[in-house]
């Protein structure tokens, strides 16, 4: 009876741990189905977003160009060397420069030849199956459809002009050196400032109220919205030391100063990982605490600090929000040649571009917006690869 | 060999900060050395001087000027030797603040507005040493009301707009907050369909220029109304949605029911979706806006400061370029953008007040 009784205890608690089990294992596959579900969100999202973009995006790397005859017979009237009657299909790009191009090239004059020309968006977006015509330029459009005198090409425009208000014509060029330009600038002020501050705090510095204040509020800095930063770049940049409005160097600066506080506690987290033992290793060897900084402690923790750096850079590189206080947020189709001048940048040409009616600005925004994930990516891959690279485990 | 090993590794990182920071401070004094030869070997480089010697005018001020100024600049940059202005979208009340800043070379050379300068503004502007200012007209532009293309016409008179639109409205003699939710609620004439109006949000100038050509103007000697009424309703039918008039577009593809409320160059870009409500009968076309028979239009305008005109090169040519017939004419290339061209005599004034240099005064601001 006893032993029964303990028996049928014994497969009684077995039967109670065995159902325990299974509950907890039932459990985690839940744990385990819900997390594999939150995955697969993000990634539809992920995969809907690009797709979308990218099937926008598309149509707007082919471009119609349509074959007419320059005429410029009459040297004195280059202005109509191609036939005002196709101002309807020809772009007004072309058209407009034609007295210029004469002049440019004395040998063309009492010429007449066929050549093909970029073709108005309105006709472009017309053959891609969007928006509608007159009825007259339709008509037109069928006519030289049917002769052959239209055919896509390469948008080549979208890489080798500036801003433009014919959408035919636009093109991120100016927009992408005015991001070099400004991203250079952003890394010569706040690498350097950072990665030093950063060094000073985590290797030099004495533990007390002042050191403490100070990280709480570089820590503070990282996490204030970036329109403050336009403030304060407006303020102090443009106002108080007169850097030139929409300037490529006030935009540097002030992404620098937006950059600064990720350096900083991107940089320390990447000192605070090498082990003690190297330090003491080499103040042990006699190094100065300099010496040991310079020789082991950095290079050990280069990797961490580029990291750090590039994800920075990417950050500024996408941000509009402080830009449009400092007037880089414009119409700047011209390249600029220093750092004084005019800038803008992508992300802006983005943010410009999405606002204007034409219908081909639609593609054309879609377009830009895959240029500038396809940097991103770029500058996240070289991060990922530096990290790779130089990485060392203890 | 092992040591060998680390010894490498180690140069090898020691130069990745090197390079970087020579990378970037190269492309800045390359930048920089740029930037002398721009200014003509005039400009002594730093940051308070490099302002005094501008290849560039500078041009600030209204979202709906904006494309116009812009298509001007592009047209300038293009067809002369001259650099292409820098034109930025500021809004009108922020375009003259940063206008009157001052009249040194380091302000902007023009603002653009989508309504006249105020009194204030303009007192302001005189405070800060600008004087010298003349007032430009460039054209109208037209405020439309739209809705999908399969919808069947539409007609509103003010007074119906402003009753869908106005946060209060009068009932037995007084004011109570907006009851109405279907558009036959107002009038038995208009259908029977919910009022969805999409339009632009408080801090736009076509929402400044609404509020004043429709409830301010119908309200003005409708009954209930003690004085002009100017409050959009936020109980719902009425939707702001973003400076982007292309999302209001959008918008009323989507929801087939609404209205929606933009500037007439959209209007004329997505003919193939959209069709405008006629006003008191009248549809918003070109010459209808021109004339002032369509009640919901406005005039745009730039300031220009004539201090300027002889510091800034190329300032005076682009001004004039703006305001030539060939831009702002009864066939011009602005019209293609959506301007509306003034008659031609009042072209023909504008063109006579810019070669005057004729000064604006605060007089003429204070009817």
């Amino acid at each position: 009876m006893n032993e029964e009784k303990t028996g049928a205890d014994g497969a009684g608690d077995k039967l109670t741990a065995d159902a325990r089990l299974q509950r907890r294992h039932r459990a985690e596959r839940r744990f385990r189905g819900v997390c594999i579900g939150a995955l697969g969100l993000a990634g539809a999202f992920l995969v809907l977003f690009l797709g979308s973009m990218v099937v926008a995006a598309l149509p707007a790397f082919t471009q119609t160009e349509v074959k007419v005859e320059v005429d410029f017979t009459n040297p004195d009237q280059a202005w109509r060397a191609i036939d005002p009657e196709l101002n309807s299909i020809v772009s007004r790009g072309v058209t407009r420069v034609l007295p210029n191009r004469l002049e440019n090239n004395p040998e063309l004059a009492g010429k007449r030849f066929e050549e093909w020309v970029l073709a108005k968006a309105e006709i472009d977006q017309f053959r891609k199956g969007k928006g509608s015509l007159d009825e007259e330029v339709r008509e037109r459009v069928e006519r030289f459809e049917e002769a052959g005198r239209f055919r896509y090409t390469f948008n080549h425009w979208l890489f080798t002009e500036g801003d433009s208000k014919l959408p035919e014509m636009a093109g991120l060029k100016a927009a992408i050196v005015g991001s070099i330009y400004v991203l250079a600038l952003t890394l010569a002020f706040a690498f350097p400032i950072g990665v030093l501050s950063a060094i000073y705090l985590e290797e030099f510095a004495p533990d007390n109220r002042f050191t403490q204040a100070v990280e709480i509020n570089i820590n503070n800095l990282a996490a204030v919205p970036s329109i403050l930063f336009g403030l304060l770049g407006l303020a102090i940049m443009i106002n108080f030391f007169g850097v030139p409005r929409s300037s490529a160097i006030a935009g540097g600066l002030t992404l620098g100063l937006m950059t600064l506080p990720i350096v900083i506690i991107s940089t320390r987290a990447a000192l605070r990982a090498v082990p003690h033992s190297i330090r003491e290793g080499a103040l042990a060897m006699g190094a100065t605490r300099w010496q040991t900084v310079r020789d082991h402690v950095l290079p050990m923790s280069l990797p961490g600090i580029l990291t750090g750096t590039i994800i920075g850079l990417a950050q500024a590189m996408g941000e509009t929000a402080p830009l449009l206080l400092i007037g880089m947020v414009a119409y700047i189709p011209d390249v600029p040649g220093s750092v004084t001048d005019a800038a803008t940048v992508m992300p802006a040409q983005i943010y410009s571009w999405a606002s204007m009616p034409q219908q081909a600005f639609v593609e054309r925004t879609a377009a830009a917006i895959l240029v500038l994930l396809t940097v991103l990516i770029a500058l996240n891959a070289t991060a990922v690869y530096l990290r790779r690279r130089f990485e060392r485990r203890w | 060999m092992l040591q060998g090993y680390s010894a490498m590794r180690r140069t090898n990182i020691c130069l990745i900060p090197l390079a970087f920071a020579a990378a970037a401070a190269a492309a800045v004094t390359g930048c920089t050395e740029g930037g002398g030869g721009n200014d003509n070997g005039n400009g002594s480089g730093d940051g308070g001087d490099a302002a005094a010697e501008r290849s560039q005018i500078r041009v600030v001020g209204s979202s709906t000027v904006y494309p116009f100024s812009s298509y001007v600049a592009e047209e300038f940059g293009a067809t002369t030797d001259y650099s292409t202005p820098v034109i930025e979208s500021t809004g009108s009340g922020g375009g003259i603040k940063i206008f009157c800043e001052g009249d040194g070379l380091d302000t902007a050379d023009i603002t653009n507005a989508s309504r006249r300068m105020k009194p204030s503004e303009f007192q302001r502007c005189a405070d800060n040493g600008v004087t010298g200012i003349t007032e430009i007209a460039i054209g109208a532009d037209g405020i439309t009301i739209a809705q999908t293309k399969d919808q069947p016409a539409l007609d509103f008179s003010l007074e119906q707009l402003t009753l869908a639109v106005a946060a209060q409205v009068p009932q037995n003699g007084e004011l109570v907050d907006n009851p109405y939710e279907n558009w036959n609620q107002i009038d038995e004439s208009l259908p029977d369909r919910e009022i969805t109006v999409y339009g632009p949000p408080s801090t736009s100038g076509t929402r400044d220029a609404f509020e004043e050509l429709v409830l301010e103007a119908a309200t003005e000697d409708m009954e209930g109304y003690d004085e002009p009424y100017s409050t959009v309703r936020d109980d719902g039918p009425y939707v702001s949605s973003g400076e982007n008039d292309n999302l209001i577009v959008q918008k009323i593809e989507n929801d087939r029911e609404a209205v929606g409320i933009f500037g007439y160059s959209f209007l004329e870009e997505n003919r193939d979706a959209v069709a405008a409500v006629t006003i008191d009968g009248v549809d918003p076309t070109p010459e209808a806006i021109s004339s002032g028979e369509y009640p919901v239009a406005r005039s745009l305008f730039f300031y220009t400061k004539n201090s300027h005109l002889d510091r800034v090169p190329g300032m005076a040519e682009y001004v004039e370029l703006f305001i030539s017939e060939r831009m702002i004419g009864e066939q011009g290339l602005l019209r293609n953008e959506g301007l509306i061209p003034l008659s031609a005599e009042r072209r023909e004034t504008v063109r006579e007040r810019f070669t005057q240099r004729e000064s604006l005064r605060l007089e003429e601001l204070k009817d």
